[in-house]
């Protein structure tokens, strides 16, 4: 009932493609987080309305009908992506979504003292955020998106609906031709373990790192 | 690309009945969900060693690994052992089994905040185990529990759209066959994701709701 | 020798309560050593000493929420779930541990009330799970207690309306709904504000005098004690430093510690 090397070799190509689809997503959904997580704190309501929306469309949603939307819908109006990118793109404004909301907790979670020690120095509030408050609340932010990034890698499992060959995909075909289901997918879930597990355990030890150094409690993102 | 209003229209209830399984999915979901999140958790808290530690590496397993590859696991690899279940309740064995994963957590962080002072209260009026736990302990975690089991809801109901992918017709499978035929995904994903959103987005204002009400008890 | 009437005489041959050799540490910290203590029925004792002397781990692990290291703790007679067996811990089954912890009540310090449910309910609560009294029995016996202890008004309150001395007041009516006939009280007054404590305590004199119970009464209300105990022991670094009647232990002490102990109180 085991697989071959070669088979695990085609399975691992997969995961290459997981990860690869991953780092890409990531640093996407991360400058969208804090585009829309900024826009939330604006003190322009235009501002926080259009971001509001943003995140409310793609947090009611679930991802898989964005891949959908990406992958069917756009075509009909000329923009015509390959898979990968469209994977991308998906999990990028998808993850973006919830990074906002860490984004503005965490600067919300700043010691409001922080705001009016800055006002006390004649801070300007654009100056105050940059130097004082955004490094503080990134500290915190850190294990919160090494959470996300562990996140993102699971959901690239949705591309393989939409044919991108990431390691899904991949067992899925081996199945396929193997016609073993319960080796191929054991094989898979243990792959997507053995590379999300060591990750999850450095984001705990960056988190125990950062409590005792800076003292902050971490909140933990609500598991979407 | 015209949106076809008359065609949404008539592929709405189509979608409708979807929605319906999706509910269903969800409900029976979150059953199994808090259930075995119980379970796991009284196990966690027991101090067993064994037992501990195989729930804990039960929650890691199921909280690293994609849910979907669970689904298939599941869906394909049992009938080789003689069991054929549907799609549905595959699914919803899948979304449970996960989804207690992380409900676990819920109710351990719960029962751990319960003062000591009311184990050792019940211990003088000389309550059983069982009794401690159904008439004290329990009753004393929905203020903590509720507000995050309704987020974990609201996840699940948009996370059953997985189980198109199983042969469930929930929203999205009945959108996708329904295009599949047609070729109208416009339309058909259009109000898919339209039903998804207001749905949840309604969904999570009544879960704050809930969070403010509990908020004002404590 | 069983009884089912709880306030009923006991045989005297058989102490109410007794203790031999229980130790017991909590890491290095050895909070009782090699106790040796007999209380006869409806004996009321006082415990008093330094933070740290025993008193509360001798009356927790009465009550069966600490385990001793070692020794043996028998009620009537019986030993308690926890005793010494040729030379080691053993457990006795769970269905007599509970038989003989029925016989013992307790009120913590910190009241430990039930926030879920009213004050009515808290009372009536264990006797109709635990004892299988009806309703009807239960809320009689409920609200006989709250009037004795004087919160009839608030029968239908929720714990956390009420003041401190209020919800202690409620905790003693709660334990004396099963009809202990040994009752723990673990510094039941440390806990509250200073105009507080004379309500509680007035109650527990009034037990006292009215019901024939064993009392054990951990405390720093010394002229409380004097008041209700017919017997005080002095205890320090887990050890029996003194033990006797009110106007000796207190009045005049044999022991020098328990002088400079007495001492230190009374320049509070």
């Amino acid at each position: 009932m085991l697989l071959s090397w070669p088979q695990w070799e085609f399975l691992l190509r997969g995961m290459m493609v997981t990860l690869g689809v991953a780092l890409l997503a990531f640093p996407m959904a991360l400058l969208v987080a804090f585009f829309a997580g900024l826009s939330l704190l604006s003190r322009l309501w235009v501002v926080r309305m259009i971001a509001t929306t943003y995140i409310e469309i793609f947090r009611g949603t679930s991802a898989l009908v964005q891949i959908f939307f990406v992958f069917f819908v756009l075509p009909l109006f000329d923009i015509e992506l390959p898979p990968i990118v469209a994977g991308v793109l998906a999990l990028g404004m998808n993850f973006g979504a919830y990074g906002a909301h860490i984004v503005r907790s965490t600067i919300q979670s700043v010691d409001r003292g922080q705001w009016e020690v800055a006002s006390a120095l004649n801070m300007p509030r654009a100056l105050a955020m940059r130097r004082i408050i955004l490094p503080q609340a990134i500290i915190v932010m850190i294990p919160l998106f090494g959470n996300e990034f562990i996140r993102i890698l699971k959901a690239t499992a949705l591309l393989s609906v939409v044919t991108v060959p990431e390691l899904t995909f991949s067992g899925k075909i081996l199945v396929g031709h193997t016609g073993l289901p319960g080796a191929v997918y054991s094989a898979v879930l243990i792959i997507y373990f053995a590379t999300s597990f060591p990750l999850a355990m450095s984001v705990r030890w960056l988190e125990a790192r950062i409590q005792s150094r800076f003292g902050v409690v971490s909140t933990h993102a609500r598991e979407g | 690309m015209e949106f076809d209003f008359q065609y949404a229209w008539r592929i709405l209830p189509a979608l409708l009945d979807g929605v319906v399984v999706t509910l269903e999915a969800t409900l029976c979901g979150i059953a199994i969900a808090i259930v075995g999140g119980l379970v796991l958790a009284i196990v966690r808290l027991s101090r067993q060693p064994i037992l501990s530690t195989l729930a804990v590496w039960y929650m890691e397993f199921f909280r690293l690994t994609p849910l979907l590859v669970q689904l298939f696991f599941i869906f394909y690899v049992l009938p080789q052992y003689g069991i054929r279940l549907n799609g549905f309740v595959c699914g919803v064995i899948g979304l449970g089994l996960y989804y207690s994963a992380y409900t676990s957590e819920v109710f351990r962080a719960a029962i751990e905040k319960i003062p000591r002072g009311q184990w050792e209260a019940s211990t003088a009026l000389n309550y059983s185990r069982g009794a401690t736990w159904r008439r004290i302990i329990l009753p004393q975690t929905p203020p903590i529990v509720v507000p995050v089991l309704a987020n974990y809801t609201i996840g699940m109901f948009k996370e059953s759209a997985l189980l198109a992918t199983i042969t469930v017709n929930e929203l999205l499978g009945t959108a996708l066959k329904e295009a599949s035929v047609t070729f109208r995904y416009l339309e058909t994903i259009t109000l898919v994701g339209l039903l998804y959103g207001v749905m949840s987005i309604s969904a999570s204002l009544a879960a704050q709701n809930l969070e403010t009400y509990f908020e004002k008890r404590r | 020798m069983k009884n089912e009437g709880n306030l009923q005489a006991v045989s005297t041959t058989v102490p109410c309560i007794e203790f031999r050799g229980v130790s017991k540490a909590y890491g290095s910290n050895q909070v009782l050593r090699e106790l040796d203590l007999i209380v006869p029925a409806r004996q009321r004792l006082a415990l008093i000493g330094r933070s740290g002397s025993g008193k509360t781990t001798l009356l927790r692990l009465l009550m069966t929420i600490e385990r001793p290291d070692s020794g043996t703790i028998k009620i009537d007679g019986e030993p308690l779930g926890w005793h010494e067996l040729d030379g080691k811990i053993v457990w006795r089954d769970d269905e007599s541990l509970r038989r003989v912890r029925g016989k013992i009540g307790m009120v913590f310090q910190h009241f430990n009330l039930f926030p879920h449910m009213t004050v009515l309910d808290n009372v009536m609560e264990a006797p109709v799970y635990v004892l299988g009294l009806s309703r009807a029995e239960a809320t009689d016996r409920a609200h006989h207690l709250l009037s004795l202890v004087g919160m009839t008004e608030k029968a239908k309150s929720w714990p956390r309306q009420l003041s401190g001395g209020q919800q202690q007041r409620v905790a003693i009516a709660r334990a004396l709904a099963m009809e202990p006939r040994i009752m723990l009280f673990d510094e039941i007054t440390s806990a509250l504000d200073p105009e507080l404590v004379g309500e509680v305590l007035r109650v527990v004199r009034q037990i006292a005098r009215d019901k024939g119970m064993t009392m054990l009464i951990v405390t720093h209300e010394m002229n409380f004690a004097r008041d209700v105990a017919d017997r005080i022991i002095f205890m320090s670094g887990g050890k029996i430093v003194e033990d006797g009647p009110p106007e000796i232990v207190l009045g005049n002490p044999r022991e020098p510690e328990t002088r400079s102990f007495l001492r230190s109180i009374l320049e509070r």
